[in-house]
């Protein structure tokens, strides 16, 4: 590209030729006051704003609009541009109204900063302003509409960003108002997003509403403890309390967006149902106690335990730091049970794999991706910001392929898909295995013998085989198979004879990182040798005497809950640490209230191995402690060497060395050696589909009353296809009796004629389905 | 996708139509035939139920909210219900200095309607247009959006009153 020279307020500048005005003057460091223009979102120039003089030019210009010429001359503060400004300014205030006390905006809002420099100290306008009903737009965004000036910037976002036009504009001139279409609430996962896109107080928070002005607030820096992308928060607090959440800008990871699970799950911190004294269960009742007393209890009951009977199980949304103390502990104790991968089912690539799996790319890089196939993956709910970037690679020309046992709409083209049963995942994988190598020439890998090549995995092997960056990705759906390895190593095959990038889509904020530092069985930090014990799914098979939960909801957390529970429930000493008391209630014997990300230090290791710090942004509630502290001093009553630690930093260093960031890239590696394939058998009956709803992912989502109240976090339901409706004799909207092996439980029908043949799609990791059983296999349904 | 509301879907005469409309477009740019699809739709059906745009909308396989925002810019679609006859006088500046004015105050008191109502007997509605591009035989107005009365006078929209039934 060509370098034009300009001079911008008597400066002179190199630029881009291409670069507008706005771009020229944003690299000097020179501002031009603006509300539509926004460098994320296309170019709307609809509020005038940014009206600057050009020399030669007839009237003033945009500068969002308009591209720089060789020797152009600009003036952003003559009289002339200032003149221009000032009245596009009395414009968009004519029909403002004069409410910025009572205005959520209030001190951030764009419109009131440019007011002051632009504005005039009394208005000419004496006729009567214009007044916009409010919209509902469902529990996350507050409106007031009269105060729009309609940038556009919202309905932007939804086209471009989201995915999905949500809101628009109807209407014309001073009739316009931004709306969507029928009373409808907003449902993206990124819908929070226009509160900031926003630059007047027409879309604010509604959680937030009239809970603190914003110049009260002391801003901390944080990382989001739920998807695995880690996205940078900036925690907004008060008085010892979290007021709200918002992005903190990191181009790499999240740029200047948040998914809504990370931007509102913070109202589930402060809930009535946080556990803020250490509490033990004697003779039948919850009696509160002293932390040494508790601490010197466990101690000494777990000291009568032999340690193979012991089993410590966390949630992948704990820090690194937490995670690795635990391992420490348990081997320390003699004991290698230890895992974080609870919703796993089929763990036989523990002895097969060459380090942590990862993401296999820079997360940028999924913005640029030309060809992609992407298996079992709830892309937008399971990863609302990395679906965002592939959006993003699919708007640029690339083709997405996927395969998946159910239709989401993922909101962008999708070039080929196969939605096929669970059970017949590797076997369609398989088929693209043998169609790329067909196409290539190339022998068919032996453990993609049993594929066919049907026409859709032909188009697919056809797409990946062009462009230039390619990429191959296992999402949750893939990684909680019971064929799991199967699927992982006939990835990984597609990607090689694809020369495709290959990764696996972390499930939880911290699934990297809990590997990493040896949260499970056999593999130490960083991969050193280390005892082997039992994973997830065998510590809940079979009761062991003692359980050490890490902010385990078992009845939610787990592969299957069922199982889960009649093994806590059968144990006979069962130590949950955890934020909140939930259900622990009923199954532990003593509850240890340990701090959630908001008030301990902590590290998250994201899906692409870049290694995320942050320190608490307000003090632990109550008697609530860091787990880091917990565990040392849990390591130091039990007598054992190495809990010396006195800071958490002293725990990563610990744990991933003095360069954490290198360690923890050198010891990333998807490579798998020696997975065998079966051909499936054809299913029988019917199977169950399921995923984790977005808002049940975790204890604080959980918790979170705005977001329980959004359309994701509808009631669960039971989806099939017309064919199966209609087979069963069901009706539509009608009620089903479901069961897996334990009891049955009535859903009602929905009919989703995107899902695959004799699928029942139920949802897990919801209180109503926790007594389902397994999240894959066999369900029967049948009217009631 | 397609509105289960069986009263909403349009003859196949009118697809036909629209048919034709997306035809000269490339065939992943459907939605830029929204604006013939619309008049199609609201030629059929009389106005532009919200529930009939995003019929609209569904059949060109765009949002409905994108489908409701070119229907609500453009006076010519009606997104409420219309009488038979549809009046749009225009008051832009040339006709409203050659009495157009005047000639709404008649409209009005005669047919005891404002702008954007209509009759109690659904025979006329009475809406304000712009400029309709023809302003040398002003003061004028439109009937139904097809035909055009120019050099009005109040006899002559009495004249007009009585001949539509
Ligand atoms: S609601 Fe806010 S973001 Fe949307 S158009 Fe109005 S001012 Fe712009
Ligand atoms: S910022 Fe340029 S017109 Fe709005
Ligand atoms: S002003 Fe009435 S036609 Fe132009």
């Amino acid at each position: 590209m060509a370098t034009l020279n300009i001079e911008i307020d008597g400066r002179a500048l190199q630029v881009e030729s291409g670069d507008t005005i706005m771009d020229a003057a944003n690299q000097a460091g020179i501002t031009i006051p603006h509300f539509c223009y926004h460098k994320k979102l296309s170019i709307a120039a609809n509020c005038r704003m940014c009206l600057v003089q050009v020399e030669k030019a007839p009237k003033p210009l945009p500068a969002c609009a308009t591209p720089v010429t060789d020797g152009m001359k600009v003036y952003t503060r003559s009289e002339y541009a200032i003149n221009a400004q000032k009245s596009v300014m009395e414009f968009l205030l004519i029909n403002h109204p004069l409410d910025c006390p009572i205005c959520d905006q209030g001190g951030e809002c764009t419109l009131q900063d440019l007011a002051v420099g632009y504005g005039g100290s009394s208005s000419r306008y004496q006729e009567i302003k214009r007044v916009v009903r409010d919209k509902n737009l469902g529990p996350l965004i507050a409106t007031d509409m009269t105060r729009c000036i309609h940038c556009s910037r919202c309905v932007r976002f939804g086209q471009e960003i989201a995915g999905v036009m949500e809101l628009g504009m109807p209407g014309r001139g001073e009739h316009t108002e931004v709306m969507p279409f029928l009373e409808s609430q907003v449902a993206s996962e990124l819908s929070g997003n226009v509160i900031d896109l926003c630059p007047v107080g027409a879309l604010t928070s509604k959680p937030f509403r009239y809970t603190a002005r914003s110049w009260e607030l002391s801003r901390r820096p944080s990382i989001s403890p739920h998807d695995s992308l880690g996205s940078n928060l900036e925690v907004h607090v008060k008085d010892n309390k979290v007021m709200r959440v918002l992005p903190r800008e990191n181009e790499d990871v999240n740029e200047c967006w948040l998914a809504d699970r990370d931007r509102f799950s913070y109202e589930g911190l402060n809930t009535a149902e946080r556990l803020t004294q250490p509490m033990v269960k004697y003779n039948g009742q919850w009696m509160e106690t002293t932390w040494q007393a508790a601490l010197e209890f466990v101690a000494d009951k777990l000291k009568t335990i032999p340690a193979e009977q012991i089993g410590a199980l966390s949630t992948p949304y704990r820090p690194a730091e937490e995670l690795f103390l635990l391992q420490k502990l348990m081997r320390g104790m003699g004991s290698g049970n230890v895992d974080h991968r609870l919703r796993q089912s089929d763990f036989s690539l523990d002895d097969k794999a060459h380090g942590g799996f990862w993401l296999g790319m820079p997360v940028t890089y999924m913005s640029r991706l030309n060809r992609m196939l992407v298996v079992g993956a709830n892309l937008r709910k399971d990863h609302p910001l990395m679906a965002h970037r592939i959006r993003e690679s699919v708007r640029w020309y690339g083709e997405l392929n996927l395969i998946n046992a159910h239709e989401d709409e993922f909101l962008g083209k999708v070039h080929a898909k196969r939605i096929v049963a669970p059970s017949q995942l590797a076997s369609t994988l398989a088929g693209v295995c043998r169609a790329l190598a067909e196409l290539k020439a190339l022998p068919v890998p032996d453990i993609a013998a049993h594929g066919v090549a049907d026409d859709t995995a032909r188009k697919m092997a056809d797409s990946l085989s062009g462009g230039e960056t390619r990429a191959v990705f296992l999402g949750n759906m893939a990684q909680h198979h019971p064929s799991y390895s199967q699927i992982h190593a006939l990835a990984q095959e597609v990607s090689r004879l694809a020369g495709a990038s290959f990764g696996v889509l972390g499930e939880a904020a911290n699934s990297v990182g809990a590997v990493a530092v040896g949260a499970i069985p056999g593999c130490g930090a960083l991969g050193q040798p280390a005892l082997k014990g039992l994973n997830a799914q065998q510590m809940l098979a079979q009761p062991l005497r003692a359980y050490l939960l890490l902010s385990v909801e078992a009845e939610l957390d787990t592969h299957d809950p069922v199982a889960a529970i009649a093994s806590i429930n059968a144990a006979e000493f069962v130590v949950m640490m955890s934020p909140y008391k939930g259900k622990s209630l009923d199954y532990a014997d003593v509850l240890l209230p340990i701090a959630p990300w908001t008030e301990t230090s902590g590290t998250f290791v994201n899906t692409e191995g870049r290694v995320q710090s942050f320190s608490a942004v307000v003090k632990p509630l109550g008697e609530t402690r860091p787990a880091w502290k917990v565990l040392r001093v849990l390591g130091n009553l039990l007598g054992l060497a190495g809990f010396e630690h006195n800071d958490s930093k002293e725990v990563l260093r610990d744990a991933l060395g003095d360069t954490p960031l290198g360690s923890v890239q050198a010891f990333l590696d998807n490579e798998v050696s020696g997975v065998k394939v079966e051909p499936p058998s054809p299913g029988e009956g019917l199977e169950r589909v399921a995923e984790v709803p977005i808002y049940q992912t975790d204890a604080v989502v959980r918790r979170s009353p705005s977001l329980q109240m959004t359309l994701d976090a509808s009631l669960p339901v039971a989806r099939m296809n017309s064919r199966l409706i209609a087979k069963l004799g069901l009706q539509e909207n009608g009620r089903v009796s479901v069961r897996q092996t334990a009891s049955a439980l009535t859903l009602k029908v929905q009919r989703d004629d995107f899902l695959p043949d004799n699928c029942v799609r139920v949802p897990s990791g919801h209180p109503l389905t926790a007594g389902l059983g397994p999240m894959f296999g066999p369900i029967t349904a049948e009217p009631v | 996708m397609a509105n289960p509301d069986s009263s909403l879907r349009l003859s196949a005469e009118s697809l036909a139509l629209i048919d034709v409309e997306v035809a000269k477009y490339p065939p992943d740019q459907k939605q830029s035939a929204v604006m013939g699809a619309l008049r199609i739709a609201q030629t059929e059906k009389g106005w532009l139920k919200p529930d009939l745009i995003e019929y609209v909308a569904d059949y060109l396989g765009m949002p409905a909210i994108a489908a409701y925002e070119v229907a609500t810019f453009y006076n010519m679609y009606d997104t409420q219900s219309v009488g038979r006859h549809k009046i749009t006088l225009c008051t832009n500046l040339p006709c409203t200095l050659m009495g157009a004015g005047e000639l709404a105050e008649h409209l009005k008191n005669k047919l005891g309607i404002g702008f954007g109502e209509t009759t109690e007997d659904g025979r006329f509605t009475l809406k304000e247009g712009e400029c309709m591009g023809a302003c040398g035989d002003a003061p004028m107005c439109l009937h139904n959006n097809h035909k055009m009365h120019t050099h009005l006078t109040p006899e002559k929209v009495d004249e007009l009153l009585d001949k539509l039934k």
